[in-house]
């Protein structure tokens, strides 16, 4: 056996068009073995999209890459073989039952022992005594654990994730990040789209995607550091006067209420500095505070806007 | 290269999905049940009805006695409600061709002294032949009624006229439609309809049926190839299928009293393929079919030609060339020659062979097209 390539992805250049929408840009993309990678954007920005071309579901236009290995355009089969992939729409069968689905899938992929790894991922759903209900009974949140648990049973090296906590509790989803974890430690590699910061800080890298385009990418720390955004937390009585007071002046790009504070931040950090004028008197008190990912990510969304659209 | 050959297990694995999702399925699988059923009653009624009663004229250039006793034995007969009496040839052609009556008979004017004479007059019945199953029964009644109305009259040294051939010649012309339909002919025929119906259909909506409920996705990222998807949805219908023709065969003996003379067995093989061919269809169709309304619409795309083409509604023999050209392509066509042949005639294999190989070809093509067109990814 080869030992196994240090880069999971491996993709240049990938684009892909729908008419004459370009829906993924020229995106080149590495992920490393064991990586937990966390894809974000606004909605329609493409996530679902590049996904669906890394499993061999969507045939790029233009660009080319090898995935586990193989070539994404020529050896697809080989990919789907190694590959769970998570739809971001519920897509088993919703009149089979929970274990019929996991036992479809199993036998899909010629799972070796097939009704012991049946079992295994009952157990660790925590499913067994509802084996048999129908998975089209199941709610929201269940389907979605349904879901990762039939795109693991046969044990893929790589983990493509659409949205997979969304509509899902804080108990699970502490749960199945926790999991996610765990495998990722075993030498799984795991790509998730989501629309939660907190599970975005969860990733060791992240990307971000705007219009097709990927903006940045990196860790948290290399995200933030590299956006260059300045914020200042203000807190004081009556804050949503002074938002409005702010909003609108130089250098001032996002004014976000966070409970009794108010979230000032901009790239310019001179035309913020003076801008924040009023709110260094009394009765505010205000102060410099390191970005967080979302006013990153909401600069960023608002910069792609004015260069792309 | 490996990953591209069948794998058995991943086609068994559709094929055991397929039969859980249509066990649970309960309409979709009682309608599969069910349509043969009404169609088996709703022929067997027109089959065996005998009608009665049915709308006659007469024109009778003849006065005599014989003619007269003759019109009364008519209309005194249960199949003939002589309505109108007739003055011209005309008038019968009219009403004739209005559909105002199913039946003209025509007397001549030389019709009681040629019989006298012993010349075997002719008595002309005009069927309107349109609906020939309607007229059947009445014109085996009026050779009948003939024979019993004129012996009635012919007696003492008339007496010699009864003898055979028979006093008079009854001519008939069947207007419209020459060739007769019978009962014996349509109730094997169902069986091909009902599974071309049924079987085009529910396979059809099989793979929209996952599109439309974005279980596709899902499956096309799995390993599964294309063969192995079609062929392991087709096979869970082959067994409907075989239900649905042996019910129909059942009725055909045992409610209809169709004779059954050739092998049974070699009907049930020969059905075989003939099922597969119409699951290749909607097979094929539900990989076209964006939706599964579309596929509906394909399903009766292809429902009505097989049904007014093949030979089961109108004689194929009737047909303009151009229909029978097209008539030859669809299995249905080739189907009803061989069930026809197996039950009625006693054929064999080499008798029916002629007709296999288009259904095979058909198979194979559709197959192709199917395979062809199943898109492995979602572009
Ligand atoms: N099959 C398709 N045909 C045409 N347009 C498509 C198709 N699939 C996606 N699109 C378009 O491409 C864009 C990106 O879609 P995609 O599903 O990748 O978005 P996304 O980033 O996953 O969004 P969300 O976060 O809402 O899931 C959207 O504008 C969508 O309308
Ligand atoms: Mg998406």
């Amino acid at each position: 056996m080869k030992p196994p390539p240090e880069s999971v992805i491996d993709v240049q250049g990938v684009t892909k068009r729908f008419g004459d929408r370009t829906v993924v840009n020229r995106i080149d993309l590495r992920v490393l073995r064991g990586e937990i990678f966390g894809f974000l954007g606004p909605n329609g920005s493409g996530t679902s999209t590049f996904l669906r071309i890394l499993c061999g579901l969507l045939t790029p236009d233009e660009g080319s890459g090898r995935c586990l290995g193989h070539d994404i355009r020529s050896d697809r089969a080989a990919i789907k073989r190694e590959v769970g992939y998570m739809t971001q729409r519920f897509s088993f069968y919703e009149d089979l039952t929970i274990q019929e689905n996991l036992d479809f899938i199993a036998r899909i992929y010629a799972v070796a022992n097939r009704a012991a790894a049946v079992r295994q991922s009952l157990q660790t759903l925590g499913l067994t005594e509802r084996g048999h209900q129908l998975a089209g009974q199941l709610s929201g949140g269940w389907k979605q654990r349904l879901a990762l648990a039939a795109c693991l049973i046969h044990q893929p090296q790589l983990l493509l994730l659409d949205e997979p906590t969304a509509g899902v509790d804080p108990k699970a989803r502490r749960d199945f990040w926790e999991q996610i974890h765990r495998l990722a430690a075993q030498g799984l590699t795991v790509l998730i789209t989501t629309h939660y910061m907190d599970e975005a800080e969860r990733c060791h890298r992240l990307a971000y995607l705007a219009y097709g385009n990927l903006l940045t990418h990196g860790t948290v720390a290399e995200v933030v550091q590299g956006a260059n955004l300045t914020t200042y937390e203000i807190s004081g009585p009556l804050l949503h006067r002074l938002a409005d007071q702010l909003r609108g002046q130089p250098g001032v790009e996002q004014v976000v209420a966070f409970g009794n504070t108010l979230h000032v931040s901009g790239r310019n950090a001179l035309q913020l500095h003076q801008s924040l004028a009023p709110a260094r008197s009394d009765p505010y008190h205000c102060r410099a505070i390191t970005s967080g990912l979302e006013d990153v990510f909401i600069s960023l969304m608002d910069t792609a806007r004015d260069n792309f659209r | 290269m490996k990953h591209h050959q069948f794998n058995f297990q991943r086609f068994w694995a559709i094929v055991a999905k397929e039969f859980i999702q249509m066990r649970r399925d309960r309409l979709t699988f009682g309608m599969m049940i069910g349509i043969p059923m009404m169609q088996l009653i709703l022929f067997g009624f027109a089959i065996n009805s005998d009608p009665k009663h049915l709308p006659t004229a007469v024109l009778s250039a003849d006065h005599s006695v014989f003619a007269r006793s003759f019109v009364s034995a008519l209309k005194n007969s249960a199949y003939f409600d002589v309505r109108h009496e007739l003055h011209s040839e005309a008038e019968l052609d009219r009403v004739l061709d209005h559909g105002e009556v199913q039946f003209a008979i025509q007397i001549p004017a030389d019709f009681s002294r040629r019989l006298l004479r012993g010349e075997r007059p002719a008595l002309l019945l005009a069927a309107d032949a349109t609906d020939p199953a309607a007229s059947g029964g009445a014109i085996a009644a009026l050779h009948l009624l003939v024979d019993s109305a004129l012996n009635h009259d012919l007696k003492g040294p008339l007496q010699k006229l009864r003898a055979s051939p028979g006093p008079i010649e009854l001519i008939i012309h069947r207007r419209y439609n020459p060739e007769i339909i019978t009962q014996y002919n349509i109730v094997p025929g169902l069986m091909g309809v009902v599974l071309t119906m049924t079987m085009v259909i529910i396979t059809a909506l099989a793979i929209t049926r996952e599109r439309e409920r974005g279980t596709m996705e899902n499956l096309l990222s799995t390993p599964a190839r294309p063969g192995e998807v079609m062929i392991g949805k087709i096979v869970p219908y082959i067994m409907v299928g075989y239900l649905q023709a042996i019910l129909v065969l059942l009725a055909a003996r045992y409610l209809f009293q169709v004779p059954v003379i050739g092998s049974v067995t070699l009907l049930m093989i020969v059905i075989l393929l003939f099922i597969a061919a119409n699951l290749a269809v909607g097979i094929t169709f539900s990989t076209l079919a964006r939706n599964q309304l579309q596929a509906m619409q394909m399903s009766f795309f292809f429902f009505l030609p097989s049904i007014l083409l093949s030979g089961f509604m109108f004689p194929f023999r009737g047909m303009p060339v151009w229909a029978q050209y097209l008539g030859e392509i669809l299995p249905l066509t080739h189907f009803l020659r061989i069930v026809r042949g197996i039950l009625l005639k006693g054929n064999d294999l080499s008798d029916i062979a002629p007709g296999l190989w288009p259904i095979a070809l058909f198979l194979v093509a559709m197959l192709a097209l199917g395979i062809h067109r199943y898109r492995q990814t979602l572009d």
